[in-house]
């Protein structure tokens, strides 16, 4: 037999000072099925991310497929014949993207044919039930239905490893019965491939050849099935964890206590219930009545309506039709003291990833009203019975799915509600804990008569309800005791009666089974050129970013209309003329020349005459409350003096708040008065041939009139072109990895530049096509002409768009949250284009860091080629030096990004 | 408890929540910190608004006394020394944007004048560089009106028919450094004010985490009076430690006004911004989505502000559609305090304009947050 698939030598792995994995040492043959069991947080999920490749080995060697994981070139070799699914629902996947469009992705980001491609989504839509909704957007499936798609995707590519982590959690049992005939069959058409599951379904790795167990960081035993069995002593796999751990397991089998009839109303009632989004009816009719202190389990496939129903209860979503009350009172969003009485876990985690575990408990206790005295003592209470004592100061976000869920469950009791609605609690939960927190709930239930409405996908949770109600499509199927629906379709178990009655409700549902019409082995891909399956790389990833914003209308509306909106209201909005000044005089003449002199600045343009000034203190006073701008103070005897040749003097008083506003008003006064005192004189018989001047006529080039619109739009186009475009990919990576789907960018085959390269096309062109329409705006409706380049302005910009998307990605790779993707990309372009890149204030006057910081920036340099292009009549072979840095801001940028973001995760 | 302490209380614990988690972003921390310190210092002394260093070239084809006078009272710091260069070049040293300004002084220009003719000199201004070429023509031509009077009649003790003293309050010497750094404080207040409140809305639908809120007995004006509190505090410490310690202490900026009083008023101005912020995330879907809006309307309140351009200048429509910016109002009433030391007499008006302008946007958002999360479904 050749080399093991995988070898594992003292591989130890910590975060920070925790560890999750402790010398483990593990060997794998190829072809083999092998199952990872263990409870939460012992190492699982960073076992199979060591594995894969995704996550970055610390200590210890990771052999895979030949050869070694630590080695880059290693793992660039081997990504393409690797599959890794990671944990959680759907997190891989793009929502906006249909199913199809999905598959596809990955299709291409392995090279393959369209032909290829189609006949491979094909087949895989068809084995797991997902081919009538091909067109359905990936956010809008259930959980169990991104499952199924997140599984398509990975095998897409016909891997030789397959590494699923927990793919069956929160999977209805019909759906997980044709999820393990899927991999059955794709195992027998490629007997080579290595499959290695985690999993919390004890009685699904007893499928598996090999076992792997798996706690607190170390390898308690792995081998094969049999034989670790043995070595256990145990008949099954969930009797031999048990055995094996430390803590010799959960103990006692749980035996729920029976029904306590409580007085009074029934708990929950719904009459009716329907909820339409658009044109699909999510829940059709649904009634139920829910006693007091029932526990009533609330099952169906997945995407049949169950949380939907919930949601309604809780008044997060208004009823469609129908009507439905809880503790005797009708559901509204407004009533405070039923929502004190009641606790919802949701189905995602939607607690606080930045607050401790503790900390989000004891905010949950202060909000709904708890004493203050008895805070401290609930948590520490809630903390001790969900086992939670020991993570209780740490972030959830490093917490394994099934000790957040009990985080939820914790959350959700701790305020000792009437009411518990728990959607899916248990969903990723480990055996152990799951029965645990059944324990809790019969508690509730038997001893404090708390009603519990609950949904799960495990059969042995169903069969602890009082009633359960199967659910399919948005209806109720049936309602009764476990017992009852066990018989009603005479299976053996309710699990079988279960598929029954689905199958029944959906005969459309094909067979997993083989498909005998279709070729076993799909076409495959002639071998193609390295640089072609670059860009084809490339093209995947930008066709899957273009597809998502040409679906998100709202976004391009504004990536389009954003701009437009900018160059009007600045085209119109900002000038520097200083028009309409408010002012005042102190007239101390009251002569005919003063009268003449205040009647020419009110006749200017520039100034607006307020009520007259009568006192020296009055002007401080005005000036002070920013009523007046200006006073202009005529001196007593001001036009005698002035006729007689004994230059008056005018004094003016200015508010220096806003010292450009200020210098230019001077300078108008200044002008006006010396123009009338020279008209004056020269039309009195006083006049002399000196008090004649030259003529001086100002020629303001390139903006004949001096109208503010002409010298600001190039700089508004400047602008606007440096932050919508960066604001456009700033998102990018850091929202792919605050949704999880960055994990396709670590285990594809994909890399980094090619990743960014393709992040970053879709921009360009919107940007682009956004700039056309400015330069149209800009000569069509200001009539601001390109006197200059065209084809430089545009070129111009081309690379000015590139280097702004550039900037956006390099934001994006080193921030941690979009909040701060956001705000660093927005003042970080911002503040220089505006201030130091000759828009507003002219370049050639900027000093020290500012000149620096300008010309490290690449407005500045756009900037010189946008107002040559429009205003200076500049040609294409006089920007070369501002083609060639704006190249080189693109180019640096892009080169800096690719070298932050890490394509293993810590 | 009665419902107002309740009430308060809610706000307080979510407003804690709140702050760890603005707090416990560094990156994001460290770039507050760096805009308020840092940026404002680079932004107050790396801009200039009035005239310096300005390039200035002169066709001499006179070459008399007088021309070469006109020519050495151009004067640093206001302008370069002139060089000379022939009227052929002109066009082409003006559209490389060699000069801010040309000065073609015609043959004869002496002579003419102490004829009595009126010679005419053109200037020729590029008037792109809008700020500088207004003022700086304005400058060139009382040079030259100046030098002509002096050079034609050396007797008369006083050329200008009148004299014109200026008085400047609030700002003595026209220091421009003094304006930018308040307006840079004041830019950063508005943006993160905006992106930081409107962000945290939207990262609780997108985590999922609103959906846990909206079930717990409180109320949309809880949510979003805490997320106002507590980024607003953030913001607001980040202010007046900017003020203190970056533009009065660091740049110089003799500050009049009261800064207790500033804040007072910066306070109700993150009122009116958050609460904008707030609207804005309301009617977006996603992150990406409020980036793209957000961003565009700051830039219009900055822009818009009166800061940058007079608002006296901008057409009427403008002038109307700027009432609702807070922007506008905040800034007349910084200027009113900082500068010209106005008390609470003189601002109340824009204290009430920003406290309804606060309670009018998030009259509209606040109905908006159930209807918010049954569309991101």
């Amino acid at each position: 037999m050749s080399e093991a698939a995988i070898t594992l030598s003292a591989v130890s792995h910590h975060y920070g000072d925790k560890v999750a994995l402790d010398a483990v040492s593990l060997e794998v043959p190829a072809g083999a099925t092998v199952a990872v069991i263990g409870p939460d947080g012992v190492g699982k999920s960073t076992l199979l991310g060591l594995i894969a490749g995704v996550r970055a080995l610390q200590t210890g060697q990771v052999r895979v497929q030949g050869g070694d994981m630590a080695d880059a070139k290693h793992r660039d070799l081997v990504a393409p014949r690797i599959a890794y699914m990671p944990q959680g629902l759907g997190r891989n996947l793009y929502p906006t993207l249909s199913v199809a469009e999905n598959i596809d992705f990955f299709g291409r980001l392995f090279g393959q044919s369209a032909a290829e491609r189609r006949q491979r989504i094909d087949r895989l839509l068809r084995a797991t039930g997902l081919d009538p909704f091909p067109d359905r957007p990936a956010g809008k499936l259930s959980g169990g239905m991104k499952q199924k798609l997140s599984l398509c995707c990975s095998l897409i590519h016909d891997p030789d490893l397959l590494i699923l982590d927990e793919p069956t959690t929160g999977v209805d049992p019909l759906s997980r019965r044709q999820f393990w005939s899927l991999i059955d069959n794709i195992r027998a058409e490629r007997p080579g491939m290595t499959v290695i599951v985690a999993t919390a379904y004890m009685e699904e790795a007893a499928r598996f050849q090999h076992l792997v167990v798996v706690d607190e960081g170390r390898v308690l035993a792995a081998g094969p099935m049999q034989a670790v069995l043995q070595q256990a002593g145990a008949d099954n796999p969930e009797q031999a964890f048990a055995n094996l751990a430390a803590g010799g397991g959960a103990g006692a089998a749980l035996v729920m206590p029976p029904r306590v009839l409580h007085d009074g109303p029934d708990a929950i009632v719904a009459d009716g219930l329907t909820r339409r989004f658009g044109a699909f009816t999510a829940v059709d009719h649904v009634s139920f009545r829910i006693a007091k202190g029932e526990i009533f389990g609330f099952l169906g496939s997945n995407g049949c309506g169950k949380t939907t129903t919930m949601k309604m209860l809780t008044g997060l979503l208004p009823a469609t039709e129908g009507t439905a009350s809880l503790l005797g009172r009708p559901i509204g969003a407004a009533d405070m003291q039923t929502r004190l009485r009641v606790g919802y876990m949701s189905q995602s985690f939607s607690l606080y990833e930045e607050l401790s575990v503790r900390a989000n408990l004891l905010l949950h206790a202060r909000l709904y009203r708890m004493d203050a005295a008895a805070v401290q003592a609930r948590t520490d209470e809630a903390l001790q019975t969900f086992g939670l004592a020991e993570v209780a100061d740490e972030l959830p976000a490093s917490l394994p799915l099934g000790i957040r869920q009990r985080l939820q469950l914790a959350a959700a009791c701790l305020h000792k509600p009437d009411v518990l609605i728990l959607d899916e609690p248990t969903s990723g939960v480990d055996p152990a804990a799951r029965d645990l927190f059944w324990r809790h709930l019969a508690d509730l239930s038997r001893r404090d008569g708390v009603t519990i409405f609950v949904s799960t996908h495990f059969m042995n949770e169903a069969e602890r309800c009082d009633r359960i109600s199967l659910m399919h499509s948005g209806r109720v199927l049936a309602v009764g005791t476990p017992v009852e629906l066990r018989d009603a379709k005479g299976g053996a178990t309710l699990e079988e009666s279960f598929i029954t009655f689905l199958e029944e409700a959906s005969p459309s549902q094909p067979p997993p089974a083989a498909e005998p019409d279709l070729p076993a082995e799909p076409v495959k891909s002639g071998g193609k050129g390295e640089l072609a399956a670059s860009f084809g790389r490339i093209w995947a990833f930008a066709r899957r970013e273009m597809t998502e914003v040409l679906r998100d209308r709202i976004r391009l509306a504004f990536a389009l209309i954003g701009p437009l909106i900018l160059l009007l209201t600045f085209g119109y909005g900002i000038t520097f003329d200083v028009e309409n000044l408010p002012y005042a005089v102190f007239d101390r003449d009251q002569s005919l020349e003063s009268r003449q002199l205040v009647e020419n600045l009110s006749g200017s343009r520039y100034f607006q005459e307020r009520a007259p000034v009568r006192s020296d203190l009055e002007i401080e006073r005005r000036l002070r409350s920013g009523e007046l701008r200006l006073v202009v103070a005529i001196p007593p005897s001001f036009g005698r003096d002035l006729l007689t040749g004994h230059q008056p003097e005018l004094a003016v008083y200015l508010d220096g708040a806003m010292p450009f506003r200020a210098e230019t008003a001077r300078g108008y006064v200044q002008g006006i008065a010396q123009l009338y005192a020279r008209e004056l004189l020269r039309r009195s018989t006083l006049a002399t041939a000196e008090a004649s001047g030259p003529i001086i006529q100002p020629r303001f080039r390139y903006n004949q009139s001096f109208r503010s619109a002409n010298a600001i739009l190039p700089g508004v186009i400047m602008v606007v072109m440096i932050m919508i475009p960066g604001m456009l990919t700033a998102i990018g990576v850091v929202r792919e990895r605050e949704i999880g789907s960055i994990a396709n960018l670590y285990a594809s085959p994909a890399s980094v530049p090619e990743f960014l390269l393709g992040k970053q096309m879709p921009y360009v062109v919107i940007g682009f096509v956004s700039l056309l329409i400015l330069v149209a705006t800009t000569v069509l409706l200001f009539g601001v002409m390109v006197n200059g380049s065209l084809a430089g302005l545009l070129l111009g910009g081309a690379l000015y768009i590139m280097a702004a998307t550039g900037l956006g990605l390099l934001v994006s790779t080193f921030v941690r949250t979009q909040v701060a993707a956001i705000l660093v990309t927005a003042i970080i372009s911002v503040v220089p284009a505006i201030n130091f890149s000759g828009f507003l204030y002219p370049a050639s006057t900027l000093e020290g860091g500012a000149a620096l910081i300008g010309r490290a920036f690449p407005s500045l340099w756009f900037q010189t080629i946008s107002l040559g292009a429009f205003a200076k009549a500049r040609d294409f072979s006089a920007l070369h030096l501002e083609f060639v840095m704006l190249g080189l801001f693109a180019l640096g940028f892009m080169t800096a990004a690719s070298l932050l973001l890490r394509k293993q995760e810590a | 408890m009665g419902h107002i302490q309740r009430w308060f209380l809610t706000v307080y614990y979510l407003g804690v929540k709140e702050l760890s988690s603005v707090l416990a972003d560094k990156v994001l921390l460290a770039f507050i910190i760096y805009c308020f310190s840092v940026s404002v210092y680079t932004v107050a002394t790396g801009v200039k608004t009035d005239v310096a260093g300005a390039r200035v070239a002169v066709v001499d084809a006179d070459g008399s006394a007088l021309s070469r006078r006109i020519r050495d009272a151009l004067l640093p710091p206001q302008f370069k020394t002139p060089e000379l260069i022939d009227r052929s070049q002109v066009d082409r040293v003006m559209d490389e944007g060699r000069y801010a300004f040309v000065l073609d002084l015609p043959p004869r220009l002496e002579a003419d004048l102490r004829e009595g003719h009126q010679p005419t000199i053109q200037l020729n201004i590029d008037a792109t560089a809008m700020t500088m070429a207004g003022l700086g023509s304005a400058y060139i031509q009382t040079i030259i009106n100046q030098e002509v009077a002096e050079a034609l009649s050396p007797d008369a003790p006083n050329r200008a028919p009148v004299s014109v003293v200026t008085r400047t309050y609030f700002n003595p010497n026209l220091e421009g450094m003094w304006f930018q750094a308040v307006m840079a404080v004041i830019q950063y207040i508005t943006i993160m004010s905006i992106l930081l409140v409107g962000a945290a809305v939207i990262r609780e639908r997108e985590h999922g985490t609103i959906e846990h809120l909206l079930v717990m007995p409180l109320g949309a004006s809880e949510i979003a009076a805490a997320k106002i509190w507590a980024n607003g505090l953030v913001i607001l410490v980040a202010t007046g430690l900017s003020l203190q310690f970056v533009v009065r202490l660091w740049l110089g900026v003799p500050i009049e006004g009261s800064i207790p009083l500033f804040l007072a008023c910066v306070a109700l101005y993150l009122f009116a911004t958050m609460s904008l912020g707030i609207l804005l995330a309301t009617v977006t879907r996603s992150m990406p989505q409020f980036s793209l809006v957000g961003i565009p309307v700051f830039l219009v309140l900055n822009m818009l502000s009166g800061a940058t351009s007079p608002l006296e200048s901008m057409p009427t429509v403008l002038q109307w559609l700027v009432q609702v910016s807070p922007t506008m109002h905040f800034v007349q009433l910084a200027q009113a305090i900082l500068y010209r030391g106005a008390g609470l007499a003189i601002i109340w008006p824009q204290l009430l304009v920003l406290a309804g302008l606060g309670a009018g946007f998030l009259a509209v958002a606040l109905p908006q947050f159930r209807a918010m999360l049954a569309r991101s479904q």
